[in-house]
């Protein structure tokens, strides 16, 4: 079962007048991935997911999930997916309960007032359910979104930014909510996010697309292992420590930041060794410390 | 599904304050009409009768209960377009300004019956319209002033109708009242399928009206041949039940003319919803 493929996008193009949003995009995302949409502003992101949900009809390619043609099953599939496109918006005249049984309704799986009463409990909003949502603040309305999307047991979940607008405290809020689906429900989830730490915490495979072009699609450990990434070490004297380098070959590019602080290049498995080499040499080593490897690979992919 | 989701479709109307200003106008205009009849409906109708005082007598009570919702209806009937078009013409752009239309689009529900079920909400909510009017109109008015015969001012005269004979009238005359606002509500929801903003809909909706109205009483020989085809030309065809005898080819005219306009607007609205990319 974890070999399925649920989503499968192929050479899907959309232009909007003479401005071509999306070029050439194609992916795959399998059963119980959590799978990062990765790519700049204006990349094509979002309207890659309008078309996946049927809000905008693409010009070429094809959409296929649960292994049917979106354009000939879209009911059918859609009654699987739950999804969050750039914000939830909600009737801001009813409460949060009377909007979720709005999109209950409608969503193709009988729904009981308990069932909504425990989706507002797992959002963590079982004390707002009466109140109006014209009242809410955004990352309640995210929250909320959250349990919209999983109200009708969809398999498959996608969100478009979901934690665009929120502040830290809600985007962790949004990212553990994320993560419970993941660990305990066993989504399939498909991400974008513009918070590259985000996918790097949560997602197992992901696309980078850029300029409406899918560049780079495969597991996110396989696509980052093979980068050398930037370590910045902490020592008791960075000169010195400056003096071990040339020694060896495989640390490259160094860099002196402070009197006790250094940035190397190097691969990952290469870290252990470097700091064997420097104690070795009498240089006392207080932290190793990689800089975030996906921000990396991301800027150095899209500059290409 | 489409009942289920036309069951939200009138959730959403009901939740909107908007949705009971109609109501809350049309009692207003009602009870200060007949405020106003009662305080000087017979220097008003002898003003209408004195005109025929050298050829009929009038005798017994003119001033009843039939010709004051007769009065109303004819008073109110303009302006309940407006009071329609307020609601439904936000039926769908107000979807799209609020964003929701992202959420319904995204659901197992196909956007014909999207559009359908925005029909037929619209369609409840203008029925609701016509019974309060007619409640407000008939019933309260029949309750304050009695009943009697019932003096209508045709442009062919006078019409007298007997009591008995009254009441089928007025029924026949709602249902062909709420056809005429059906094809308002109709025409609005079109509307809103074309804009993303909640007040554009209901401004050109009766910029629509006003036009073709004026178009219909334009005295000019270039507008006759498009006159019969107006729809705002069998607006008023709920009148002709108070003729004697009623001109039922007429009617039936006035009535094919406002389903085909309700299906114009209806077919036109399904194709354009359906084709739409909601960027929103």
């Amino acid at each position: 079962m974890q070999n399925e493929t649920i989503i499968d996008v192929k050479h899907l193009a959309k232009s909007f007048g003479s401005f071509e949003a999306v070029k050439d995009v194609s992916f795959s995302v399998q059963r119980g991935d959590v799978f990062g949409f990765l790519g700049p502003n204006g990349a094509g992101k979002s309207t890659t997911i309008r078309c996946m949900m049927s809000l905008i009809t693409p010009d070429k390619g094809s959409i296929e999930m649960f292994g049917k043609s979106l354009q000939t099953h879209r009911n059918e599939i859609l009654r699987n997916i739950g999804s969050i496109i750039e914000k939830p918006d909600f009737y801001k005249y009813l409460s949060a309960e009377k909007n979720l049984e709005i999109f209950a309704r409608i969503s193709g799986a009988d729904v009981s007032k308990k069932e909504i009463q425990e989706m507002l409990e797992f959002v963590g909003l079982s004390t707002r359910g009466k109140h109006k949502v014209g009242g809410f603040s955004h990352g309640m309305k995210q929250r909320l979104g959250i349990a919209q999307t999983l109200l009708h047991k969809p398999e498959l979940i996608i969100l478009d930014e979901p934690t665009t607008g929120l502040d830290p405290q809600g985007i962790i809020e949004v990212r553990n909510l994320i993560l419970r689906l993941k660990n305990e429900q066993n989504k399939t989830i498909l991400l974008s996010s513009h918070q590259l730490s985000e996918i790097e915490l949560i997602a197992n495979r992901m696309v980078i697309i850029n300029q409406g072009k899918s560049i780079v699609e495969g597991s996110v450990n396989d696509l980052l292992q093979a980068e050398e990434i930037v370590v910045k070490v902490t020592v008791d004297d960075s000169e010195k420590a400056m003096r071990c380098i040339p020694q060896l070959a495989y640390a490259k590019n160094s860099e002196v930041i402070s009197s006790t602080e250094i940035e190397v290049l190097m691969k990952k498995n290469e870290i252990a060794l470097f700091n064997k080499h420097l104690v070795l040499n009498d240089v006392a080593v207080f932290s190793m410390e990689p800089k975030r490897k996906l921000e990396d690979y991301f800027i150095k992919i899209i500059q290409a | 599904m489409l009942l289920k989701n036309t069951y939200n479709e009138l959730i959403k109307i009901l939740a909107k304050p908007r949705s009971y200003l109609g109501f809350g106008a049309l009692t207003l205009l009602v009870l200060i009409i007949i405020f106003a009849m009662r305080l000087d409906g017979k220097s008003i109708i002898s003003f209408v009768t004195a005109t025929f005082e050298n050829s009929i007598s009038f005798n017994g009570h003119v001033l009843n209960g039939n010709l004051i919702a007769f009065i109303i209806l004819q008073m109110l009937i303009v302006h309940v377009p407006l009071l329609v078009a307020l609601v439904t013409g936000d039926l769908i752009s107000g979807e799209a300004a609020m964003g929701t239309i992202r959420m319904l689009a995204t659901k197992p529900i196909s956007r014909n019956q999207v559009v359908m079920s925005k029909f037929l909400a619209g369609a409840i909510y203008t029925f609701l319209i016509v019974v309060w009017l007619g409640f407000l109109a008939l019933f309260v008015s029949r309750f304050i002033f009695g009943t009697g015969d019932l003096i209508v001012l045709n442009s062919d005269g006078l019409v007298i109708l007997k009591d008995v004979d009254v009441l089928w009238r007025f029924g026949l005359g709602f249902c062909v009242a709420f056809l005429s606002l059906l094809t308002v509500s109709s025409l609005s929801i079109c509307l809103s399928a074309f804009t993303e903003n909640s007040i554009g809909p209901i401004v050109a909706t009766m910029s629509v009206i006003i036009l073709f109205t004026i178009i219909g009483s334009l005295d000019v020989t270039v507008f006759d041949t498009i006159k019969p085809y107006l729809f705002t030309t069998h607006m008023a065809a709920w009148r002709s039940f108070f003729e004697n005898p009623v001109p039922l080819k007429d009617i039936i005219q006035s009535i094919i003319i406002l389903v085909l306009h309700n299906v114009v607007f209806v077919v036109v609205a399904r194709i354009k919803f359906s084709k739409k990319d909601i960027l929103s």
